[in-house]
């Protein structure tokens, strides 16, 4: 199919970057990040299968602070696509579509998820993780 | 040059074809994710500093080893399709896009099935 020369429709540089566009691109990015990051849950799982020498390896990185670190973004990352994936399924369903409620709940999953990841952390922290 | 019409053309392809079902399959896996993922974040924080008796204790519970089990294979169910959808919008060439599809399908397969292998070693080994 030949397209020729047609004029194109303005395309995502000439708009102003806002909370509903950011958030969108983010979703997708910290999805692809997650996914990303699923790695390091199945590298964690073969230490563990393969034995205690090659685990403590693995997680002396991990639990080291910039292992730490990494996986708070990692969760964090999670959190978030979760968040916004729950604030699509809203919309799927139909609601919350006008621009108030959009830029609200677009406000609210910034907050909860950064508040839901501190407090899993914190909740894991204070009933004994090490 | 071909003779046959626009819709002869589009009929059998795209959405008409199997795109519902990708998109449910994407919303339902998202729902069984909710809590598996919050449970997931937890334990991940719990673990972080775990020695190897420690970690191999918590996965060694059949609770535990069916719940990282239903995680992984959802989670990189969920991830091969977000990353199918990924590659479909940004890779144009249709030989580089169906070899990123190829590639991103067989990693998602090996993880998952090295990630549950895994979980049932460390469950039935003791």
């Amino acid at each position: 199919m030949t397209r020729g020369n047609r004029p194109l429709s303005p395309h995502l540089q000439v708009y102003r970057p806002q909370l509903t566009s950011s958030l969108s691109i983010l979703f997708r990015i910290m999805g692809v990040a997650t996914s990303v990051g699923s790695l390091v849950l199945i590298w964690w799982l073969v230490a563990a299968a393969s034995g205690a020498e090659y685990f403590e390896i693995v997680q002396s990185f991990l639990g080291s602070w910039f292992g730490r670190l990494m996986l708070f973004g990692w969760t964090l990352a999670l959190v978030y696509h979760l968040c916004n994936g729950v604030r699509h399924l809203y919309w799927d369903a139909g609601k919350g579509m006008d621009l108030p409620s959009v830029h609200a709940s677009g406000k609210a999953v910034v907050v909860v998820s950064i508040l839901l990841t501190l407090g899993l952390w914190v909740l894991a922290y204070s009933v004994g993780g090490a | 040059m071909s003779l046959r019409s626009p819709l002869a053309r589009v009929r059998g392809l795209g959405s008409a074809r199997e795109g519902s079902s990708h998109w449910w399959a994407q919303r339902l896996t998202s729902l069984a994710l909710v809590p598996l993922v919050l449970w997931f974040v937890f334990s991940v924080a719990m673990m972080a500093g775990a020695d190897y008796v420690e970690f191999i204790d918590w996965v060694h519970s059949p609770v535990v080893a069916g719940l990282l089990v239903l995680l992984i294979s959802v989670g990189l169910l969920h991830s091969n399709q977000g990353m199918q959808v990924v590659i479909e919008d940004y890779i144009h060439g249709e030989f580089c896009k169906v070899v990123a599809l190829f590639l991103s399908q067989s990693v998602h397969i090996v993880l998952g099935l090295t990630g549950v292998l895994s979980v049932l070693m460390i469950l039935f080994r003791g």
